[in-house]
């Protein structure tokens, strides 16, 4: 089986049916398992979630992007830094970049407060930290390769040659 | 009603077989239609941005008859992926839409009386095409059990030994058949013999799965005898932008383009700016919706096959064409419309060798498909 095609499907969609992904596939449902398996233990797959559009939720949290600027040391890598601030349930996502700045991370909390208070007592502190840019979230237009806008309808004629 | 005397050889053509499944589709709700000859996809939006900037530099005038002579360069490089060559000053002619090169090479290659072997089943134009340029048609029915290939004895026992052109289509719509080189060669070899003109319809050609689409005109002593169609619709999504290409010989055509330059004119200039970047830019968008086929296409074949329905290895555009559980393909068509909603075209509206067949299009969302094999699964058990 192809497990580059298996990956697109399931990143695509994760919740499909192990028998519609072996029908997809051309696969037996056997190898499709057994594939699937082996790719959440290589740490391929790292989890499963929904791409939820946060703006229809009654308690709409905040969301944030962090530019981070970060000084080096002998001791101190990008790593370590990172360390640090992967462990707070607040950043759903940390990447270390190219350009301007260092990090990109991406911040969720309850509050435009809450929010503030977060990189300013968790993240600025630091001591490798030198600088951090927050750019809040206004409005959400695409999330995860998903368009949030109504689709568009099939305007095709239901039977043609 | 006014009285208008209607000519015979538009009389004489009955109105398109799949009209009245159309019609009993449109009144129903909650349809899902596998039986659209079109991608559900949109066309890539670097395309459809192209189109909009020629419109915004103010690009609606007529353009060169043949079409736009960097369009045809460039339409001249593409097609070289099947080992075509052809000079894109005078063998490459840009067509509102591959039918309107089909219909414009028999108009400009079939005298009246002149016999045109068509391969069925097929798409729906070409008999009418062949009778509205006053030629005869002789049909060449194709069969499950060759998987709806064509072979030289399906042409000698038709008879298309004595036609004057032979028209095909692969990958083929509606059985979505392909046919490798070997194939078509033997199919080529029969055409040299008996002299006869090849209009070879190559739109699916980028919708091919298992293997490389070969084109019949890349065979030896073909090229000198074969026109070849292609176009934007199915590939590239853009089916009503309505454009694509003809290829072949200078004289044909040439000759053609006589036809085309007192008719149309030139073909759409926002759709050949379209085109262009399309050629350019949009090989990703190609392959990834070819993938996506792909996936649709084994999806709906493991589904027939679970459920007992015959069906022959499509391997190429986007149709598969299962037997019609009970063999009565009408009658099955519409019990399933009524009863689950479901619309597949039945097969006899492609000509010969289409009865007892229904041509399920996987040209629409994996997940209506899911839903559209979860119906028939359904239906199919309450019938026994």
């Amino acid at each position: 089986m192809d497990r580059r095609e298996l990956l697109e499907l399931l990143r695509e969609n994760a919740r499909y049916s192990t028998a519609d992904l072996a029908r997809q596939l051309g696969a037996d449902e056997e190898a499709v398992e057994t594939a699937i398996a082996e790719l959440e233990a290589e740490g391929v797959i790292r989890g499963y979630k929904a791409v939820v559009d946060v703006e229809q939720l009654d308690d709409t949290p905040v969301r944030a992007f962090v530019e981070c600027n970060v000084a080096l040391d002998r001791e101190t890598g990008y790593g370590d830094i990172a360390q640090r601030l992967v462990k707070f349930d607040e950043v759903r996502s940390l990447r270390l970049v190219s350009g301007d700045y260092d990090f990109a991370l991406e911040v969720e909390d309850d509050s435009m407060g809450a929010l503030s208070r977060f990189v300013s007592e968790q993240v600025a502190p630091v001591p490798e930290v030198t600088q951090t840019v927050t750019h809040f979230i206004m409005t959400s237009y695409k999330e995860g390769g998903i368009e949030f806008g109504d689709g568009d309808d099939d305007d095709r004629l239901s039977v043609t040659p | 009603m006014s009285e208008f005397r209607i000519a015979d050889r538009v009389a004489s053509v009955p109105p398109s077989g799949i009209r009245r499944f159309f019609e009993l589709a449109e009144e129903m709700d909650d349809v899902i239609s596998l039986g659209v000859g079109e991608p559900d996809f949109t066309a890539p939006w670097r395309a459809r941005q192209a189109a909009i900037d020629s419109l915004e530099r103010g690009r609606t005038s007529y353009t060169a008859n043949r079409g736009m002579a960097e369009l045809r360069e460039e339409i001249a490089g593409y097609v070289e992926r099947y080992d075509l060559s052809y000079d894109p000053d005078d063998e490459v002619l840009v067509t509102a839409g591959a039918s309107e090169g089909l219909d414009l090479a028999f108009r400009a290659l079939v005298d009246p009386g002149d016999t045109v072997a068509v391969v069925e089943p097929c798409y729906v134009s070409y008999r009418p095409g062949v009778t509205f340029a006053g030629g005869e048609v002789l049909s060449v029915p194709t069969r499950a059990e060759d998987g709806f290939e064509l072979t030289r004895d399906l042409l000698e026992r038709s008879g298309a030994a004595d036609a004057d052109l032979l028209v095909l289509c692969y990958p083929n719509n509606p059985t979505g058949a392909t046919m490798d080189r070997e194939g078509l060669a033997e199919v080529a070899a029969f055409a040299r013999e008996n002299d006869l003109t090849v209009l070879s319809d190559e739109i699916y050609a980028e919708l091919t799965y298992e293997g490389e689409h070969a084109s019949i005109a890349a065979l030896p002593g073909m090229r000198e005898r074969t026109v070849v169609f292609n176009g934007f619709s199915k590939a590239f999504a853009m089916t009503g932008l309505r454009l694509g290409y003809a290829l072949g010989p200078a004289d044909a055509v040439g000759a053609m383009n006589r036809v085309h330059q007192y008719t149309m004119l030139s073909a759409p200039t926002t759709a050949q700016y379209a085109a262009l970047t399309a050629l350019r830019k949009c090989a990703d968008d190609v392959g990834d919706m070819r993938d996506q086929y792909d996936r649709r296409r084994r999806f709906v074949l493991s589904s027939f096959e679970e459920m007992g329905i015959d069906c022959v290895e499509a391997e190429g555009a986007f149709y598969a064409f299962p037997e019609a559980p009970g063999g009565d393909a009408e009658a099955f068509a519409e019990d399933l419309l009524e009863a689950e909603r479901v619309a597949m075209v039945p097969g006899t509206a492609f000509g010969a060798g289409g009865q007892g067949h229904l041509r399920a299009s996987y040209a629409t969302g994996i997940d209506e498909l899911r839903e559209a094999m979860a119906r028939l699964r359904r239906f199919l058990d309450a019938e026994q």
